[in-house]
């Protein structure tokens, strides 16, 4: 098995393992996967599954031990080096010190946009996730949902059409989770993004995702991968259809085998 | 209202403090005072009476401990009643230090933060340039300062520049030791964030590292000034006592003069109190700039 060029992310029984003192740990075994452009696609799995770890591969934030892996069909670190991603952290990561919109300007002027390529790009991305207005406000002056839109529009300000989020919702709560979700749907809708996203919530998973992959730990593996069959256009309200519903019965059994496997 | 919060909260307390501390001031100086007093006395053939012993013991030329009056009164005569130029005035003296006591604080700052920018940014410099930094202080400087006198002499450099060296040996050290935390600072998260944007050292230094730093570098820099007046008096103590507030006290101390030992301490304290208040409102004023929760 070669990776598969016209995909924007593909691994091939790729792998990691993490030496530690208490002896090698087993990350990831084994992952086959291919991300289509302008899919969106979910990890879920308990902790320790591997999935954060699978997108810090992506990001060429950790380096695979074993397999192949391809972004765009570069190498993690060609990849990066381009700026092929925008990753949204678990937290927002917003430097105290800097406006929403000199948060926002952060990779711009690092990438060595000019100015007023600058300022049109905070403007349209704050605007894409709803912050119009609150620019010239500090991180600290926002809401903890607030923050995490403002990473999101950093993350969109230059022009990465892969967008990798790790659990960027997590620790929100569900209120704001369920809005913030509509809203990246939303986002998702206008960019025409790739969005790889790890989550631990199976609601949050199937509602957004096109392909769900569910992972388990010990070692870090993909157990089942399910392709979506909800509409492009999702309210709220199909979270209580039998067709959501089954889906989320599917995620549900493949996390319980893989759970088992460890007992 | 806040007038009467700031009385409560930031007057009563220290004005209490300053008034008990000035009351067992004078009880110790017409203790310590009373013998020579008894002395004269007993050596005239008379008997002194209390209120007289206390008033003597407020008065003396040379006491043990000078009464607060006494030196508050010498502090004025030599800074308001002295031209600043004449050797007299104690103003002319505070400037001396307080020249050498900038110039190496300076020099320290300078020295302190680039060194601590090497340390992190170059393992070999961690490992070995570390321990050196603490090693530095564990050298009493009143050892040091009179071969680093000595020495510069020798090769030609006197006045200034000596005494400052000998500030900036004892004001790195806080520099670098905070400015190593402070660089060191931004959480894994905001540097994997630099690393996803493929940005340079030299970006995530300053876009990063550096603002992270600030809050570090002026808690170091409040202890870095107050210790490098310490040292430009440490460092006109073996200078040959010229001029300085260092100078001051080794020519009370050589003639006896408590009441101008304990003035020049004084001024010494204020200056003290003055740059540290001074570098306070710098840190406020930087902070507020970058956003920093009121």
């Amino acid at each position: 098995m070669t990776s598969n060029p016209a995909s924007v992310v593909s691994a091939r029984n790729l792998g990691l393992t993490f030496e530690t003192s208490d002896g090698p740990v087993n990350a990831l075994t084994g992952v086959n996967l291919d991300v289509a452009k302008g899919d969106f696609v979910s990890f879920i799995g308990p902790s320790g599954c591997g999935k954060t770890t699978f997108l810090r591969v992506i990001a060429d934030l950790e380096r695979p031990t074993a397999g192949t892996i391809a972004i765009n069909g570069m190498t993690p670190e060609e990849a990066r080096r381009r700026r092929a991603y925008g990753y949204v952290f678990q937290a927002p990561a917003l430097y105290p010190w800097r406006t929403i919109e000199k948060n926002v300007a952060l990779p711009l002027e690092i990438m060595g946009y000019p100015r007023e390529e600058q300022k049109a790009r905070i403007e349209r991305t704050l605007e894409l996730v709803n912050l119009s207005g609150f620019g010239k406000k500090y991180p600290w002056q926002l809401s903890g949902g607030m923050q995490q839109r403002a990473s999101i529009a950093r993350a969109l300000a230059f022009d990465a059409d892969l967008l990798l989020m790790d659990e960027p919702f997590g620790a929100l709560d569900e209120i704001v989770r369920d809005h913030l979700n509509e809203q990246l749907l939303k986002l998702w809708a206008r960019t025409d993004k790739t969005i790889c996203f790890v989550t631990h919530s199976i609601p949050e998973a199937v509602y957004l995702s096109t392909k769900i992959v569910v992972m388990s730990p010990r070692p870090g593996r993909v157990t089942d991968i399910i392709e979506s069959t909800l509409p492009k256009e999702r309210p709220l309200g199909i979270r209580e259809t039998p067709e959501f519903l089954e889906i989320a019965h599917r995620v549900r059994e493949g996390l319980r085998a893989g759970h088992s496997y460890d007992e | 209202m806040r007038q009467e919060t700031f009385l409560r909260d930031k007057l009563l307390p220290i004005s209490t403090v300053i008034v008990l501390l000035i009351a067992i001031w004078y009880v110790a100086a017409v203790f310590l005072n009373a013998p020579f007093e008894r002395d004269t006395a007993a050596r005239a053939g008379t008997e002194i009476g209390f209120s007289d012993l206390l008033r003597n013991t407020m008065a003396q030329e040379r006491p043990v401990l000078p009464a607060p009056h006494q030196v508050v009164a010498e502090i004025w005569d030599t800074t308001v009643n002295k031209a600043v130029t004449s050797k007299r005035s104690l103003v002319y003296h505070a400037w001396i230090t307080l020249s050498a006591t900038l110039l190496g604080f300076g020099i320290g700052a300078a020295l302190g933060i680039l060194l601590a920018i090497g340390i992190v940014h170059n393992r070999a410099m961690d490992r070995s340039l570390m321990p050196w930094v603490i090693a530095s202080q564990t050298i009493p400087i009143l050892a040091i300062a009179p071969m680093i006198i000595v020495v510069l002499n020798a090769i030609g450099i006197a006045g200034l520049l000596p005494k400052a060296l000998i500030s900036t040996y004892l004001s790195f050290f806080p520099v670098v030791v905070g400015m190593v935390k402070g660089l060191r600072s931004p959480e894994t998260i905001q540097l994997d964030l630099m690393h996803t944007y493929n940005a340079s050292p030299a970006q995530t230094f300053w876009k990063l590292r550096w603002p992270s730093s600030m809050p570090y570098l002026f808690t170091s820099l409040k202890v870095a000034v107050a210790i490098s007046l310490v040292g430009a008096i440490v460092g006109e103590l073996p200078t040959g006592a010229v001029a300085g507030l260092g100078a001051r006290l080794l020519a009370g101390s050589y003639y006896g003069q408590t009441v101008q030992i304990w003035a020049a301490l004084f001024m010494a304290a204020a200056l003290a109190a003055v740059l540290v208040m001074i570098v306070g409102a710098a840190h406020g004023a930087v902070l507020k700039r970058m956003g920093a929760k009121p």
